[in-house]
């Protein structure tokens, strides 16, 4: 087959892009050559609109042992311990085939945890779909739960937390983001940096077949009305072969055999080789024929672009061969010895005998193109003028019942409840909380995890929407006593072809470095997904941060349920009143303009390092930070979740009733505190100017809102817990 | 005491259950699959788990696994065997107990705690236990219990059904039944007894931090019981 720039646009590539491919060659790339430049040059892997921007996150940090740019972060725990861990999305293959699609998602991201030599020890997801009422919907829903659930729960590593949204935006591209936290001894992390000169190339795992190929070209494009044709580049997720290859990948790893280790992940064989020639500036040569194959008659081309799952491809030492092959037969999986590494720095295949591709690996990875896309800027959308007579007609029972049972509200509990949480024996904290949190298996410490975003506040105002990300990150972690130490992200946007995207990505990420910079919460592993996007219309912006925070003495741990009846509530942090962006503006008022509410770092940190002192005294029973739906929100599900309730305090603040109860302002938390360690709290609180307010106190059953208001636990639990469980069974 | 743990392709609930038994005080063994011969045991364990990736049926291969014709006969022999989720799917694979484990009503997976009520304690693991209704957990997507009427009515005859679902008060209704069980059956024994399977996990309530600690009762009982 003849190349020419007519089937190099077919793949996905511009025309500048292909004429750049040929001057780099000096010649025609033949079609081999041609797939591979459109797999390693596809946004998907070459992050190009996003590289320039993505290079002023903060990413080091004292705790830091590996940023960006490996297939996971890693950062150190103490006593020789680290976590591995990273988000990572698979949008596009999820909304068209939403089982194999979630599951798939899940298992490449454990794969690249274990790569690193870590056992996985728990997963979080982000998902995201269309209106409620849209006709998609409700079998998307299904579909990537039950891939979620079907992939992790046959691999034995627990669900422990997740974020699930519903928005019209996401009408014609949902989003699925998984992440997966592993645990590794600090001197057995595994890298993908290849060394050595003719060392073996072992593939082993599954075999190699059709399914997949292109799939990261599709993850690079938007969507139009041909999109069922797309089903083939769906991979198809094998979970039982994945637990095996975890289980020889750990055991080959407890000696000293392995120089270099990489998941075939998007774009298979082609970016796992070239990745790892590429960090040790190596050549490597492979023969095609030795590759096991699922299917007869696979042409060089196929091999080298199906994204068949559950593979990876190692550097060995000279010598292991045998060893290597005795544990992978144990578990029965493949293993082949395709290639070895050269000094030519070049990738060269053969297949029957000639060889098919030859292209110098640095023309792949530093030469691959980088752009620096035209970008707008957002302006600060002005404040709202909310007549009061708007107010006054409602009631505020009525409100907190449309605000617990909306969907982006409510009891998630169909959801994880399908998702093994307890296997591993050590989750903590289920689903449902601040964060999860398992221990560290056999010592007194743990881990939070948890994963947020706010595509309203991102959509809003971009800057302030990245700040805040971070900081409800951070603050999830505080609420269960965890010291944050770093995030993961997965940035999911429409096209960075449109400016107004493309604003959208640069600000956001503006605001989340500025973030991360301010609160020592670096960024060590991420992705990013553009084309989000069918036809003209993108998604909200929706950058998902997964935050990890460690707990030394799991014993000092927090859960937000409340405890005991006569204790205090608080509320630590200012309540102003904002309005503008929140739940109760656009769901009650249908207001859906103005400002996010402003992220004030130097709060967000001081507020949430007392807090986090507070917890370590001892003195917190319970704790929730103030988010989606303001103060009553929160107090409400602790009241829900501790089968108790409170009586409000008159509010001594001159806002309205309506304001301070739904407001979203931020750097805010709701804690119980024991009436005899009020003088001792309140002291601390002074002392580092945070602010502080009583809210009332626990009493048994009913919330008692003012005078005329009261709501019984009862109807609390109900107006949470039942829409989802009803929306699914219709 | 001494216990073993069967290791199939696919478990993934070995490990915890050898931290539960150890944390109790039995010497625990893991055995691999492929392994010829049980190291002197006074239990085995079958885990939870997707062993050979629950594909045919669940449970269906692992029973025909080399390991499981020792454990056979070592039940057959009167020795202690019990089968945890998956390790129950492989008991009814391998006819020491009878019946079969469907797919969940609602076709779901499911994990949460629920209730059972402890029906029978003439037998090894339940004899001494000083309550009745347990807080257990449950994680699985196949854990509907089916017999034909023939083979329910000898269950009854002979104080088979181990643990019934159940409220926190031992009421067996249909509404407390997570998965549309027979009868509401949680677990059942052999003819003999000294063969238990059933879907819930004590392995995971084995301390406060965790779902609970009425695995930690089952666990303490089982190992004096053995003594």
């Amino acid at each position: 087959m003849i190349v020419n720039e007519k089937i190099a646009i077919e793949h996905g590539l511009k025309s500048n892009e292909y004429k750049k491919i040929c001057d780099l060659l000096k010649r025609n790339p033949n079609i081999t050559e041609l797939g591979i430049f459109s797999a390693m040059w596809n946004e998907h892997c070459s992050y190009k609109s996003s590289r320039l921007h993505l290079k002023k996150l903060p990413t080091k940090g004292k705790k830091v042992i590996q940023g960006p740019g490996e297939n996971a972060g890693v950062i150190d725990i103490e006593d020789g311990d680290a976590i591995v861990f990273k988000i990572e999305s698979h949008n596009h293959p999820s909304f068209i085939e939403p089982y194999q699609g979630a599951a798939t998602g899940v298992g490449g991201i454990m794969r690249d945890v274990f790569t690193m030599g870590a056992r996985p020890i728990a997963n979080l997801n982000s998902i995201h779909f269309g209106s409620p009422q849209h006709k998609k919907t409700k079998n998307l829903l299904r579909g990537v739960v039950h891939g979620i659930g079907g992939y992790g729960n046959c691999m034995g590593v627990p669900t422990i937390a997740g974020q699930t949204s519903f928005d019209s935006s996401y009408n014609g591209n949902i989003l699925v983001n998984a992440m997966t936290l592993g645990l590794v001894k600090k001197n057995k992390i595994f890298y993908s940096k290849a060394a050595g000169l003719n060392k073996p190339v072992i593939y082993v795992g599954s075999k190699t077949g059709r399914d997949g190929i292109h799939g990261a070209s599709m993850a690079s494009a938007s969507f139009d009305e041909k999109i069922e044709e797309k089903k083939p580049t769906v991979q198809v997720g094998d979970p039982f072969t994945e637990k095996l290859l975890l289980e020889a990948c750990l055991e080959l790893m407890a000696g000293d055999s392995i120089i270099a280790i990489q998941d075939m992940g998007a774009a298979g064989l082609t970016s796992s080789s070239i990745e790892m020639a590429s960090k040790g500036n190596l050549g490597v040569q492979i023969n095609l024929n030795k590759v096991p194959c699922r299917e007869a008659k696979m042409t060089p081309y196929e091999i080298m672009l199906s994204e068949s799952q559950e593979r990876m491809l190692i550097v060995l030492e000279n010598g292991k061969e045998e060893l290597a092959k005795k544990i992978f037969d144990k578990w029965n999986l493949d293993f082949a010895i395709i290639g070895k590494t050269t000094d030519t720095k070049n990738i060269e295949l053969f297949f029957d005998n000639k060889q098919v591709a030859n292209i110098p690996v640095n023309t792949l990875v530093e030469n691959s193109p980088m752009y620096d896309r035209k970008w707008k800027k957002s302006k600060l959308p002005k404040k709202n003028k909310i007549k009061k007579d708007s107010l006054n007609s409602l009631k505020i029972k009525d409100v907190l019942k449309k605000i617990l049972s909306h969907p982006n509200i409510c009891s998630k509990e169909w959801i994880w409840q399908q998702y093994d949480h307890t296997v591993m024996g050590d989750t903590i904290q289920k689903p449902g909380g601040n964060s999860g949190v398992v221990r560290v298996h056999g010592t007194n410490k743990a881990i939070a995890a948890s994963v947020d975003s706010s595509a309203v506040y991102c959509w809003a105002h971009p800057l302030t929407g990245g700040k805040q990300v971070v900081a409800e990150s951070w603050r999830n972690l505080i609420s269960v006593g965890a010291t944050p130490i770093a995030i993961t992200n997965c940035l999911n946007f429409g096209s960075p072809e449109k400016e107004e995207n493309m604003g959208e990505f640069v600000e956001c990420v503006q605001g989340i470095g500025e973030a991360c910079e301010y609160l020592n919460f670096p960024v060590v592993s991420g992705n990013v997904s553009f084309y989000n996007q069918t036809k003209e219309i993108g998604i909200k912006p929706t950058p998902s941060i997964g935050g990890v925070g460690l707990i030394k003495d799991y014993n000092k741990m927090v859960t937000m349920n409340f405890k005991e009846i006569d204790n205090i509530v608080m509320v630590i942090g200012k309540t102003e009143g904002h309005i503008d962006q929140s739940l109760f503006a656009r769901s009650i008022l249908d207001e859906k303009n103005g400002p996010p509410p402003e992220v004030n770092l130097f709060n967000e940190k001081n507020n949430g390092e007392s807090l986090l002192n507070l917890i370590q005294k001892g003195h917190v029973k319970s704790a929730h930070d103030v988010s989606l739906g303001g103060i009553i929100t929160a107090v409400s599900k602790m009241s829900i979740k501790g089968n108790k309730s409170i009586k409000f305090n008159k509010s001594k603040n001159l806002i309205n009733e309506i304001y301070y109860f739904f407001s979203e302002d931020q750097g805010r938390y709701i804690i119980e505190i024991n009436p005899k360690d009020l003088k001792e709290v309140t002291k601390i609180l002074d002392q580092n100017s945070v602010y502080h307010e009583e809210l009332g106190i626990i009493i048994e059953k009913d919330m008692i809102i003012n005078q005329k208001t009261k709501v019984t636990i009862d109807e609390l639990k109900s107006y949470n817990s039942n829409w989802l469980t009803n929306f699914m069974s219709t | 005491m001494k216990s073993s743990v069967i290791t199939f392709p696919g478990s993934n609930c070995d490990r915890d259950m050898d931290v539960a038994l150890n944390k109790f005080g039995f010497k625990n063994k893991m055995v691999w699959h492929n392994d010829n011969e049980l190291p002197k045991s006074d239990l085995v364990v079958l885990p939870g788990g997707f062993s050979y990736g629950d594909y045919l049926r669940c449970g269906s291969m692992a029973s025909k696994s080399k390991i499981m014709h020792s454990v056979i006969n070592f039940a057959k022999s009167g020795g202690l065997v019990m089968g945890i989720c998956n390790g129950f799917q492989i008991l009814v694979e391998t006819g020491l107990l009878p019946g079969v484990l469907l797919r969940n009503k609602y076709l779901e997976f499911i994990c949460k705690n629920i209730y059972v009520k402890i029906d029978n304690k003439q037998n090894p693991y339940f004899k001494n236990l000083d309550k009745d209704i347990f807080e257990f957990h449950i994680a699985h997507n196949e854990g509907n219990y089916f017999c034909t009427k023939d083979q329910l009515n000898e269950i009854k005859d002979n104080n088979q059904i181990a643990i019934y679902y159940c409220d926190k008060n031992g009421q067996t209704d249909e509404q407390y039944n997570p998965n549309g069980s027979t009868k509401n059956i949680a677990g059942i024994f052999n003819k003999e007894k000294n063969v238990l399977g059933m879907m819930p996990h004590p392995e995971r309530m084995i301390d406060q931090s965790l779902s609970g600690e009425d695995g930690s009762l089952f666990f303490k009982n089982l190992i004096n019981n053995l003594k």
